[in-house]
């Protein structure tokens, strides 16, 4: 064997140690230094789908990893590609998302001279990373990206960044180490054990007003099944976190609706009024407990189940914890549930179903309301369909009506709340799942924020499409301007907007200016019967507000309702 | 109330960056730190002096552990510990103060490793209130500067 022969290209290495982890899409972005990595991808079979801002390639992988389970894979470059990824690593971040974001780094001579595109992203993305690599070593690369991926998708997931300076991927002849992970400092915790659910399940049988509270952590661990289950086989009541959408079907009748700031009048009685509250992989989030952990079922034994230790007490005194996966401990819990008595809870149920007649989530079906485009979109479209949205009051109202029905249906921005994730989310969701109907549910202030990936949609003849409930304002900021401060409104007006059917056609993507509530229906079926992009582009009123709503600083039987 | 806690890391570059940033992020207070390398070349050892009741305690073991840098956390506050630190003193001397200075210096078992004609350093090693009473102490005669490792800690040996 000749010399030159002897080991591959630090770029190489790296691309067949994404392709042993089964990657097959990276989300990406060229500049400088990634030069040897763009030049070697050409002889790899990974797909790689160009965005249209960093931002977008970020939220992108992280919409293809909430609606595959899998691993999303971004890659920026060195300076400001790294820097414009921060608020998508975040957001991955906040919502325990998997995720292996590659940037680019000048070469390791120039490390600390401030050269041309040179950031420290290791530094500036260590409070929003799980865990991150800068790779000085070409022949580190197959242990390095091993235990990315590992430590992405394992656990608690979340982002891990791997900077890889432009040498390193240039570097010909490299002979790597083994790839054995080096992990000595990482716990896993996998199980629940057996005496806690038995603890668990003897609660329950002494319990009268039970209520099960699920969140992100069911749809990580799968544990759709064995919650509903649980939820069955007990008939308890079910409220679920924005992240927990999906944990049970819209419309089960154990489900009530989404608890917290604009949850569900039962489901926030239901929670404040119980004396036992099972948590699921939740953290207790303020747009949950209103930031008043010592006021959230105050009445209530609370048992938290949650494979993150540092969630249990944080925010709401636990009196039982579980820690591992949510699958395992239901499914443990499944199996001992036998053995006791379960809860009479007849009258509890009556309870809550008075709740539920009193309070219905209200909203106009007679006039274009963006209430009546989502249903109008649930009915037709069906829960089996794939939505995206962005943030704001849409974000509530899909929240509020849309019949998603399976976990994994589901792509939003939950604890970092980013306008402009939604575009780019469905770009990732639409390619981690090309045979399903992809809907982009979005304001006209988020998609302003993420518009230029409508040139990522039209590149790559993606499908999707895009619900814009079009009402001229940033209506969240608005609703609480005219709740909370008098109706001085202040920067919320959005005139300068285009006509964004004009800009869809612009990147040839069809459009549909909806302005009458007569046209809904028939603009709705023209997108889900579209085998291509479209845009609707529906008029509504600035006027209409998210409720319920729970003010801030108030506990959440505090609702405004009307 | 004050704990100790042992952290053994990895002796890598940025480790310490990662668990300063943490405690800086999550508002815990480090009354002292210390780091160096063990007997083991690849792992460090932190021992971090923390305050807080015992539910931020909790916290700050969880959120330690959670690093991926992070191999264990031992909190050695309630256990059979043996502690130390290490405090050099530069005290100002003038043929008034000399052998007092001297005699307190004694008392605390400290010892003088430097002398210059208008002052001395001295070496104290001891707990934490031992070094505090002598910094209380000698504070009357002058401190012209006083450096101390930060407290550590190791456990005593089953009998």
């Amino acid at each position: 064997m000749s010399e030159e022969k002897k080991g591959l290209s630090g770029a190489k290495l790296l691309l067949n140690a994404l392709q042993e982890e089964g990657v097959d899409i990276i989300f990406g972005y060229p500049g400088g230094v990634l030069l040897p990595l763009y030049d070697a991808m050409l002889d790899t079979p990974i797909r790689h789908v160009l965005g249209r801002h960093e931002q977008g390639v970020v939220f992108a992988a992280d919409g293809y990893a909430r609606v595959s389970g899998k691993v999303g894979v971004c890659l920026a470059t060195s300076g400001p590609g790294a820097t414009n990824l921060v608020t998508g690593i975040t957001n991955a971040y906040s919502d325990s998302i998997p995720l292996v974001v590659l940037t680019g780094q000048v070469p390791t001579s120039s490390l600390g001279s401030d050269s041309f595109q040179e950031v420290d992203i290791i530094g500036i993305t260590m409070p929003i990373t799980k865990h991150s690599y800068i790779v000085k070593d070409p022949r580190d690369l197959p242990r390095v990206v091993k235990e990315a991926f590992f430590l992405a998708r394992t656990g608690r997931p979340g982002p891990v960044v791997i900077d890889l300076p432009k040498d390193v991927l240039a570097q010909e002849n490299v002979e790597p180490f083994p790839s054995d992970m080096k992990l000595k400092g990482y716990k896993i915790f996998g199980r629940g054990n057996n005496s806690k659910v038995e603890e668990v399940a003897q609660a329950l049988s002494e319990a009268r007003k039970p209520v099960l509270y699920a969140g992100g952590g069911v749809v990580t661990a799968n544990a759709e099944g064995a919650l509903r289950q649980f939820a069955e086989r007990a008939n308890l009541p079910v409220v679920t976190t924005l992240m927990g959408i999906g944990s049970l079907p819209y419309g089960h009748p154990n489900l009530l609706g989404m608890v917290g700031m604009h949850g569900t009048v039962t489901a926030n009685y239901t929670v404040d009024d119980c004396d036992l509250l099972i948590a699921v992989g939740v953290r207790f989030d303020d747009r949950v407990t209103s930031g008043l952990g010592h006021r959230f079922a105050t009445k209530a034994k609370v048992i938290h189940m949650d494979i993150d230790p540092v969630e249990i007490s944080k925010v709401v005194k636990t009196h039982m914890r579980i820690v591992g996966d949510a699958r395992k401990i239901l499914e443990e819990l499944l199996e001992v549930l036998p053995g006791h008595s379960l809860p009479e809870l007849s009258e509890w149920w009556g309870q809550i179903r008075n709740w539920q007649k009193d309070n219905p989530l209200g909203c106009d079906l007679d006039s274009l309301t963006p209430q009546l485009v989502i249903k109008t979109l649930g009915e037709l479209a069906g829960g089996e369909a794939v939505i995206a949205t962005d943030v704001g009051q849409h974000q509530m109202w899909v929240a509020q009506f849309y019949p998603i029905a399976r976990m994994r249906n589901y792509a939003t921005s939950c604890g970092l709340g980013v306008m402009g994730y939604g575009l780019p989310a469905a770009v990732g969701a639409q390619l981690a799942r090309p045979q399903d109907n992809v809907f982009l549910i979005t304001g006209d202030g988020s998609l302003q924020m993420s518009i230029q990936e409508l040139g990522t949609v039209a590149q790559n003849k993606l499908p999707i499409k895009i619900i814009l409930l079009n009402n001229g304002v940033l209506g969240m900021v608005r609703q609480m301007q005219k709740m909370f401060y008098d109706g001085r409104y202040n920067h919320i007006q959005l005139e300068g907007n285009p006509d964004f059917v004009k800009v869809a056609e612009a990147y040839g993507i069809r459009g549909i200016h909806v302005n009458s509530v007569d046209q809904v229906r028939g603009a709705i079926e023209e997108a889900v019967n579209s085998s291509g992009p479209i845009l609707l582009d529906f008029k509504i009123s600035p006027d209409e507000n998210v409720l319920p709503l729970v003010p801030p600083g108030k506990v959440i039987t505090e609702m405004i309702v009307r | 109330m004050l704990h100790t806690l042992a952290v053994l890391v990895e002796n890598h570059p940025g480790v310490l960056i990662k668990v300063a940033g943490l405690f800086a992020r999550r508002a815990y207070n480090i009354e002292s730190l210390t780091v160096c390398q063990t007997e083991d070349p690849e792992v460090s050892r932190m021992t971090i002096v923390v305050a807080g009741d015992d539910q931020v305690i909790e916290q700050v073991r969880n959120q330690l552990s959670k690093l991926v840098v992070v191999h264990t956390v031992v909190d050695l506050t309630e256990k059979s510990v043996v502690d130390r630190e290490l405090a050099l003193v530069r005290i100002p001397i003038n043929s008034e103060t000399r052998s007092e200075v001297f005699q307190t210096v004694d008392v605390f078992r400290g010892r003088v490793v430097d002398m210059g004609r208008s002052n001395i350093t001295v070496e104290l090693t001891g707990d934490i209130d031992k070094i505090g009473a002598f910094v209380h102490a000698i504070r009357p005669y002058g401190l012209l500067e006083l450096v101390r490792t930060g407290k550590i800690a190791i456990m005593r040996s089953e009998a």
